[in-house]
């Protein structure tokens, strides 16, 4: 298993190895890409998970944010399944799932540029889906309701509860609700799924 | 061995593995002249795209650097250097004299002559 973050990781376990990079580099990017193509095998899964918010009015953002969050929650998500993509279709195998939002289908108040992101993450799962299809590779996605995580820390709780209500099932998600759906995708049978978003919390 | 003649070996190595995958009348010859994309090509867009990452691979695995291949200069130019197996390998070149790096990995001998040309700087 390998990740990478901005941050150092905090364990250490004999089959996990750690990249620090800044997934808005893509010469970092590609250097981690060549160094596990140096390394392994190959690469059966890439979980698309860094991303970054912005709450704010749209009258209120400033165009700098909108770039930073575009950069990180399209661009970037777009070079890692690029440069996945090329290791994954030697083996004619692969796994990718990204990361999306109920923001977008709830159409959220203050969310305009983080939901705008993530609606270009669905249709570029959409059709990475169809793209990589022939090089026996699935792009799906996952769309997570609030988790109690750094994203939504700044957020008002009256806003959260109010955004949580209009969810089939009001409450916060958790870690393992997102991981089940990764687990789906993942999975050896759902080779015939491909170019999906689940939501969860039953928005749609 | 000269940059330019490890650079064919590199794309007849890439043509030897698509040929494996391909049906016997698309297959590709090895020679420059060889069109890869545009007027007189056989391959379909996704053969090119696999052809593409396979040399992208290979190059990396000659030269120990990325060599990448699709980027927006080579997607800009009115004529793609895509176009042949030759005008493939003179981009290449240019890239790697750009590259100014250690080219350090041994190349081993071409299973078939290529061009006695040298255009890319060590």
């Amino acid at each position: 298993m390998i990740g990478c973050s901005r941050s150092a990781c905090e364990f250490v376990h004999p089959n996990y190895r750690h990249f620090n990079l800044d997934i808005c580099d893509d010469k970092a990017v590609e250097k981690m890409f060549a160094q596990i193509r140096a390394d392994d095998q190959g690469l059966d899964i890439l979980i698309n998970n860094a991303g970054i918010g912005s709450m704010n009015h749209a009258l209120m953002t400033p165009t700098s944010t909108v770039a930073r969050v575009m950069n990180t929650n399209v661009v970037a998500t777009f070079q890692m399944c690029r440069e996945a993509g090329k290791i994954m279709s030697r083996n004619k195998f692969g796994r990718i799932v990204n990361f999306a939002t109920v923001a977008t289908p709830l159409q959220l108040e203050g969310e305009a540029i983080y939901a705008a992101s993530k609606a270009a993450v669905i249709s570029l799962t959409q059709i990475l889906g169809r793209e990589l299809a022939p090089f026996g590779i699935t792009v799906n996605a996952v769309g997570p309701t609030p988790i109690r995580t750094d994203l939504i820390a700044a957020v008002p709780e009256q806003k959260l509860e109010a955004l949580l209500s209009r969810q089939a099932f009001p409450r916060f998600g958790e870690f393992s609700d997102v991981s089940n759906v990764i687990d789906f995708f993942v999975r050896p049978e759902s080779a015939f799924i491909t170019g999906q978003t689940i939501f969860l919390g039953g928005v749609s | 061995m000269p940059i330019f003649a490890r650079t064919y070996k590199v794309l007849f190595a890439a043509v030897d593995q698509l040929n494996d995958e391909l049906p016997l009348k698309l297959r590709l010859t090895k020679t420059p002249e060889t069109v890869i994309l545009g007027s007189g090509g056989k391959l379909d867009s996704l053969s090119i795209v696999s052809f593409l990452m396979l040399a992208e691979q290979m190059l990396e695995n000659e030269f120990n650097f990325p060599v990448g291949l699709a980027d927006e200069r080579a997607m800009s130019q009115e004529r793609s250097p895509f176009r042949t197996l030759s005008t493939m390998a003179d981009y290449i070149g240019q890239l790697l004299k750009e590259k100014g790096e250690t080219i350090s990995a041994q190349p081993v001998e071409p299973s078939l002559p290529v061009p006695a040309r040298e255009s890319a700087g060590t």
